[in-house]
């Protein structure tokens, strides 16, 4: 029930932003600094959710298979590998750490 | 769904109104290629969607719900990743929601070019993403903004959603989706969507900032809040750029512009 309403509460929040861009005058919130925000906001978020999702193991810090499959996806993007790519190079990478016992 | 793309867009974007000028113009053909290059390799990425939220112990119908009703992946991805866990329903919808908003100020930029119908709106705007935005942008003329709008989005929707529906099954008939390595999706995609944000000291910073407070209030926050916590290093690089333009004596809003 609780996933329900977490994607209940998501779905709404996300479709009213989307539908709030195209409705709104441009210029109530064009401003510089609502749309630096807006632009730094994703930055931060991706951040914190790309080093949570790697290193943690529910309340613990842990250094696991996924930190190898994590700078897989690095190397891979520096490479300018497309998207599609960078993901499978994290999960093959991590699923061969982890079969040789990482 | 890559901000770079869109960036780039904005750039040609800029480029083509300058030969429309001239009376340039792109075949429909050339933009439905455009959009469906686009709409067909990030549709098939839903793949990867599908396997991670299956592997988060969410339900068939709740993870097609999720690509049929948000369409927007980083959220998608985030909401799945915070209810795995353990986040209350609020926190990890929060997450995602904060993560959609940029969607908003795509729609500004939209709403400009397309010139929809007021009636159309409600419709347009559930493609109101990344790819759709980064496609349109890069088009010289409304009909062409429209058609690639479109193309984009009707592609993106039907590849993202059949992939998504494919890995929810996959992952389910592979059982431990740990095992195969699956679980690195997740944080591979938000490292793909955020290299190519990461174009500025300001913004290396924010993402510094924010991998600290994530990690570090991870073991004494409740599940979900150290990443809307870490969320802050948005608003406070934005304050520290502005009190070092302050004692420069530097206009404020310089770079501003120039970011986009």
């Amino acid at each position: 029930m609780n996933t329900w309403i977490a994607i209940g509460v998501t779905v709404l929040g996300c479709y009213a932003v989307k539908l709030a861009g195209l409705l709104v005058p441009a210029h109530t919130v064009e401003r510089p600094y609502v749309r630096r925000l807006a632009a730094l906001l994703p930055v931060a978020l991706l951040a914190a959710l790309t080093a949570q999702q790697t290193f943690a193991d529910g309340h613990a810090l842990v250094l696991d298979a996924r930190a190898a499959g994590l700078g897989a996806a690095a190397v891979a993007l520096v490479l300018r590998a497309p998207f599609l790519l960078v993901v499978t190079a994290a999960v093959v990478v991590t699923a061969g750490v982890r079969a040789v016992g990482g | 769904m890559t901000a770079a793309r869109s960036v780039r867009g904005v750039a040609q974007h800029i480029a083509l109104t300058d030969q429309t000028a001239d009376g340039a113009d792109k075949p429909d053909a050339a933009v439905v290629r455009d959009a469906l290059g686009v709409g067909v390799a990030v549709g098939l990425s839903g793949f990867a969607f599908g396997v991670t939220s299956a592997g988060s112990g969410l339900g068939l119908l709740q993870t097609c719900a999720l690509s049929l009703l948000v369409f927007t992946g980083a959220s998608q991805f985030a909401l799945v990743g915070a209810l795995a866990a353990g986040g209350s329903p609020f926190t990890a919808a929060a997450g995602a929601f904060f993560l959609g908003v940029r969607n908003a100020f795509y729609g500004l930029r939209l709403s400009q070019l397309l010139a929809l119908p007021r009636a159309v709106r409600p419709f347009a705007a559930q493609w109101v993403i990344d790819e759709t935005t980064a496609v349109t942008l890069a088009q010289p003329t409304r009909r062409a903004a429209r058609i690639g709008f479109t193309v984009t989005g009707l592609s993106l929707y039907v590849l993202w959603n059949l992939t998504t529906l494919l890995g929810a099954l996959g992952a389910e008939a592979i059982g431990d989706t740990r095992a195969w390595g699956l679980d690195a999706a997740g944080p591979a995609v938000f490292l793909a969507l955020l290299a190519p944000m990461l174009k500025t000291a300001t913004e290396r910073a924010v993402a510094g900032l924010a991998v600290l407070l994530g990690l570090g209030l991870l073991p004494v926050l409740p599940a979900g809040v150290p990443v809307l916590v870490a969320a802050l290093a948005a608003p406070l690089a934005l304050l520290a750029e502005g009190r070092r333009r302050g004692r420069t004596g530097q206009d404020a809003t310089d770079g501003v512009e120039g970011d986009r």
